[in-house]
């Protein structure tokens, strides 16, 4: 869905560390240094392989996003019962005042 | 009786209608044959025996026990939340969860009488071939325990083919049914995309990821398939149409008359030219089961599919990306396990290690992949192109069936089940086992695989595919392949162990 | 982070000497459906924390979305509202980002094929009219709440922690984005209000929303840029959220305006950032600024089946829409033979709705806006509570103006009347009857009345048979004040000139 220009086919740009450190902070995965080296290595095989997707001359073809046709599936408005507040909440980490309890926030004032 | 465990569904519904034996007896058999054997197997992460026994004793005084499946103990995948029993998906980071609620196919499973006889292991949120990337213990395969059981439902594989279970529920999104069921002498089936509920299945590839049956005989899978399938409201993929005749089916196909029946042979999965990495034995295997279609009635011809060759990249971009953020819900937050919160760690940190210590290393893998595929800049190149040729290979699906083939065929896996340990860091290799079964998984089309002999004593399995909403011609060209052998090829691992 | 340090602020009127304002507005509106976007949790408003939430709402592992029917066509029927194109194949996408209240680690949006284009919206200000575009209008889902504990009250930053209630997740959420609105100038700050406010409005008749501003029903980011005029570029914009009111929003651009021109005038450049709102001070401030761009890695939604709303159903909405409140109000100024300006007070006070109902329950116009505009406004305005929120109905006001006008009280009676009426006993009629309020007839008593007032004033009486009629109206004041105030004046007037001459 990007509209962001894409790179070249068939040049594949090699995933460094710093790339898999980027992604990793994206995808909220606290990776350690030795981590990195592998997935490094093996992220680059990996992409290599994937990149074969390019040959594909598939210019005007039209992106498959559900195997099956269907549209405007759709459900009435109507409510109906929620979970009990106690079993919510029993499967929490942490919880407090009828709450999910979570570390603070650095994130941007709402 | 002597062993019930050695009975297929088929027969424990007869024995339990007429009365010759009840639904406590039949469960208290596996759960001791689960004790004696799954320590060294490992197919289960969770069983409960009170909860089984108490729930086989209901059942019996219902008076249900013999009718449709009521009384017979199942296995399901630890893919599928349980209400109130513990759902994993192989991760570390759901551990002790007990989810509030169940999924669609298990209140069906419920309903119909069965009884639950525990969670099976697979690869962590079923990524994997080989059930070796379940973050608490590898499931070994029946036929050698050297050997991987398949994956990612490798638990449930291990536990229909090693007796621990009649009957299994896995689920597949590039061939995690097929595939364990074909090196552990199964038959497995992928139904149509969206003809069984996703609701309550623990999302991997939601464009993917698909039910399915897993079982000794095609009949005993045809049974599981009827009790499972169908639209369901909750999910708004499924498909509101009626449940394929499938039982119907595998009784047609069980007369072995294939008459009329034309075959495709797909060129690209190990024909002439495609053999790179598919081992002797299995493509001799395959040719005999071409054979006896054929010797069944059944008209074959090689049909080619040219796209089948970019499944593979393709699956390993679609699948990584809904990955990446089907799993990011799984941050510690809500439910399952938290990592660092000794309030000295904001939250994005606390995350990250939840993350980091929760998943293991093909989960971070596949992650980091998707959302690089996802990312801005990239999308096109990857994601989207990923798409484009899963539509490519949906038209060759099309052109073949329009072309007038009704059921396509290939090996299920190129090789036979694999040593444990051979694959573990060279993902490449590991992703090779899903070359057959990938087609079907990104076109959404039906896909069996059905036991077609052995090969230096491992178990080899044959893949029909058929057009979507089509999955009783899969089960009725794998009840002759049945047929034509004589007996389930289970029956020969319970000899050798005799 | 709120600064404390003062910023620097150019006077508004010189602002416009040397930049061009552009702004643009982005509206959430949650939509008043029965249950959520897609689950069916009930969706009241105030429910204790997470007693409104299930396995989909939460974003529990296996759970699937199903979308809402009626929000899906209130969507539609907003857009229509605003004169969009709407799309005949339209997309859900997931939005992917990590925050605490945030169930699914991404929210379900839409993002390059919305459910409706290309609309817009013309709006007054002054007797001039601004036509404001229309880029989108989509529909997503609202996040949870976090409840920030520890530190300064209830602020997120110095929090220990936080806590969070999921009942608002999941609430169906249409985005309005308008395109960025030039040449507005000195009037930039009031078409953005008077956008919102006709929005709101156009929201409210359509009854997809309760529209409350104060309790988040409908949020709103204002984005302000300035250009040097007569440049033609555009500058760059901030985004200020937290912008709870209709006055806020115009004070919000009048002080980025404001900031910006100063920042720009002393040689610096405007920070792309998100700033925040502050209702006291009427100042924004710096968001954290991000340290990298935040990439959400749109992709269509897997689990949603695409919306393609066909010809039949979107006729059959665009069908079924009410009269829409520019139509409503020209309609109304003819029926009621009102000015231009008129209308605007009637519309500033927020009465139309109810001086409409109350000419519906038999009141005549001039009746009902007498008293909406002149004793209810008052009485609201002594309360600080808006027009609608009075304890009164339009029904009431209607008896009220048909009592005085039978006769059975006077304008002063009818005060009183209000009065027990508010205090909650009752409609006027009631209220009349049990507190006696009832202007006398040509009782005994008022007859006495009237005859000691002419024999307690014979000079007046004097004046008056000499040709000073207006000398009468001592006279009167003496009986009124005799009996309370609860004589009709006319009355006793009649039946003083009886007995006078
Ligand atoms: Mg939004
Ligand atoms: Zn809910």
């Amino acid at each position: 869905m990007s509209t962001e220009s894409t790179p070249d086919r068939g040049a594949t740009p090699a995933l460094g560390r710093q790339d898999i450190a980027h992604l990793a902070r994206l995808a909220r995965l606290a990776v350690t240094d030795e981590e990195l080296d592998r997935f490094a290595g093996q992220l680059g095989a990996v992409l290599d392989a994937v990149a074969q997707v390019q040959r594909a001359d598939a210019g005007d073809v039209a992106p498959t996003t559900h195997a099956v046709p269907l549209t405007n599936v759709l459900r009435p408005d109507v409510a109906t019962p929620s979970l009990p507040r106690d079993v919510v909440l029993a499967g929490a980490p942490a919880a407090e005042d009828d709450r999910f309890r979570v570390p603070r926030i650095l994130g941007e004032e709402e | 009786m002597s062993d019930l465990t050695a009975l297929t569904a088929v027969e424990l519904q007869a024995a339990l209608s007429a009365g010759e034996t009840s639904a406590v007896e039949v469960t208290r058999a596996h759960l001791d044959r689960i004790a004696a054997e799954d320590g060294a197997l490992g197919a289960y992460l969770f069983v409960d025996d009170d909860a089984a026994l108490a729930r086989a004793a209901e059942i019996d005084a219902s008076g249900a026990a013999g009718t449709g499946l009521a009384g017979i103990p199942v296995a399901l995948k630890d893919v599928f939340v349980t209400e109130g029993v513990p759902t994993t998906s192989g991760s570390r980071i759901l551990e002790g969860w007990r989810p509030p609620y169940s999924a669609t196919v298990a209140t069906r499973l419920q309903e119909a009488g069965t009884v639950l006889l525990g969670k099976t292991n697979m690869d962590e949120f079923a990524m994997g071939s080989s059930t070796e990337n379940s973050a608490y213990r590898p499931t070994r395969n029946p036929w050698d325990h050297d050997r991987i059981p398949g994956g990612s439902s490798g638990g449930s594989s291990a536990a229909v083919a090693g007796r621990l279970a009649p009957l299994a529920l896995g689920t597949d999104t590039g061939g995690s049914i097929r595939q364990p069921a074909a090196v552990t002498g199964l038959v497995g089936h992928k139904p149509t995309y969206g003809s069984v509920s996703r609701y309550g299945l623990i999302a991997f590839s939601s464009s993917l990821d698909q039910a399915g049956p897993m079982a000794r005989t095609v009949m005993d899978a045809a049974l599981l398939h009827e009790a499972i399938g169908g639209h369901d409201p909750r999910d708004s993929t499924s498909i509101d149409a009626p449940v394929p005749t499938v039982v119907e089916a595998a009784r047609r196909g069980a007369t072995g008359d294939l008459a009329g029946l034309r075959v495709g042979v797909v060129r690209e999965l190990g024909g002439e030219g495609a053999r790179e990495g598919y081992e002797q034995g299995v493509l001799d295997r395959f040719a005999e089961a071409v054979a006896l279609l054929e010797a069944a009635g059944a008209e074959v011809r090689e049909v080619t599919c040219p796209s089948f060759g970019l499944a593979l990249p393709a699956y390993y971009l679609i699948a990584p990306s809904e990955a990446s953020s089907n799993l990011a819900r799984f941050e510690g937050m809500r439910f399952g396990i938290r990592v660092g919160d000794d309030g000295s760690r904001d939250v994005d940190e606390v995350m990250a290690l939840t993350r980091e210590q929760g998943f293991g290393p093909e989960v971070k893998r596949r992650i980091i992949l998707g959302t690089y595929a996802l990312s801005a800049g990239y999308y096109d190149a990857y994601y989207g192109q990923a798409q484009k040729v899963r539509t490519l290979i949906t038209r060759d699906f099309t052109a073949a069936f329009d072309g007038g083939v009704d059921v396509l065929v290939s090996p299920t896996s190129p090789t036979v089940a694999w040593s444990i340990g051979a694959r573990v860091d060279d993902p490449l290799a590991m992703y090779a086992a899903d070359l057959c079964t990938l087609p079907a998984s990104l076109a959404g089309v039906p896909a069996i695989s059905v036991p077609c002999g052995l090969s230096d004593g491992l178990p080899v399995g044959l893949q029909v595919m058929a057009p979507a909403l089509a999955d009783d011609r899969c089960y009725r060209v794998a009840a002759a392949v049945e047929a034509a052998q004589g007996a389930p090829l289970t029956d020969r691992l319970a000899e050798r162990a005799a | 982070m709120s600064e404390t340090r003062s910023e620097t602020l150019v006077e508004f009127d010189d602002v416009l000497t040397r930049y061009e304002p552009v702004i643009g507005l982005e509206t959430h509106v949650e939509l008043g459906t029965e249950s959520k976007m897609f689950c069916g949790c009930a969706t009241t408003f105030g429910a204790e924390p997470n007693t409104q939430t299930c396995p989909v709402c939460l974003g529990l592992p296996g759970s699937l979305p199903v979308a809402n029917a009626a929000a899906v066509e209130s969507t539609i029927r907003i857009g229509l509202a605003l004169g969009c194109r709407i799309a005949s194949w339209s997309r859900f996408a997931r939005k992917n980002y990590f925050y605490p209240d945030i169930p699914k680690g991404f929210q379900t949006s839409q993002y390059d094929e919305p459910l409706c284009t290309a609309g817009h919206l013309d709006v007054e200000v002054d007797g001039e009219t601004y036509r404001v575009e229309i880029e989108r209008v989509h529909l997503e889902e609202d996040t949870g709440k976090n409840l920030h504990v520890g530190g300064a009250t209830g602020r997120i930053h110095g929090a220990d922690h936080s806590l969070v209630d999921f009942n608002r997740a999941g609430i169906p959420l249409v985005e309005i984005v308008t395109r960025p609105v030039a040449g507005a100038g000195a009037k930039a700050p009031e078409v953005a209000r008077a956008y919102v406010t006709e929005l709101r409005e156009i929201i409210q008749a359509l009854g997809a929303s309760d529209v409350r501003m104060e309790q988040g029903s409908l949020r709103c980011d204002v984005n302000t840029s300035l250009a040097p005029i007569g440049s033609l570029e555009w500058g760059t914009r901030t985004e200020t959220k937290n912008v709870n009111s209709l006055r806020s929003v115009e004070r919000s651009v009048r002080y980025e305006m404001r900031r910006q021109a100063a920042v720009l005038d002393a040689g610096g450049r405007v920070v792309q950032e998100t700033r925040h709102f502050h209702e006291d001070t009427g100042s924004t401030s710096s968001g954290r600024s991000k340290e990298e761009a935040t990439d959400y890695r749109y992709f269509p939604e897997p689990d949603l089946v695409p919306l393609a709303p066909d010809a039949e159903w979107i006729e059959k909405l665009a069908a079924g829409l009410p009269e829409l409140p520019a139509a409503r109000r020209r309609r109304l100024q003819e029926e009621w033979g009102l000015s231009a300006t008129e209308l605007t007070w009637l519309v500033n006070a927020g009465a139309l709705g109810l001086v409409e109902q109350t000419v519906a329950a038999g009141a005549t116009p001039a009746d009902a806006r007498k008293w909406w505009l002149g004793e209810l406004a008052r009485r609201a305005n002594d309360a600080g509570v808006e027009l609608a929120d009075l304890a009164v109905t339009p029904a009431q006001v209607a008896e009220l103006t048909a009592l005085v006008a039978e006769g059975t009280i006077n304008d002063k009676l009818a005060r009183q009347a209000l009065d027990g009426v508010l205090a909650g006993e009752g409609d006027p009629r009631a209220v009349v009857e049990a507190r006696g309020l009832a202007v006398m007839g040509e009782s005994d008593e008022l007859v006495a009345a009237v005859e000691a007032a002419i024999a307690g004033a014979p000079d007046v009486v004097e004046k008056v048979r000499g040709g000073k009629v207006q000398a009468l109206g001592a006279l009167v004041g003496a009986v009124m004040k005799t009996t309370r105030g609860q004589a009709d004046a006319a009355t006793v007037r009649r039946m003083l000139e009886e007995r006078v001459r």
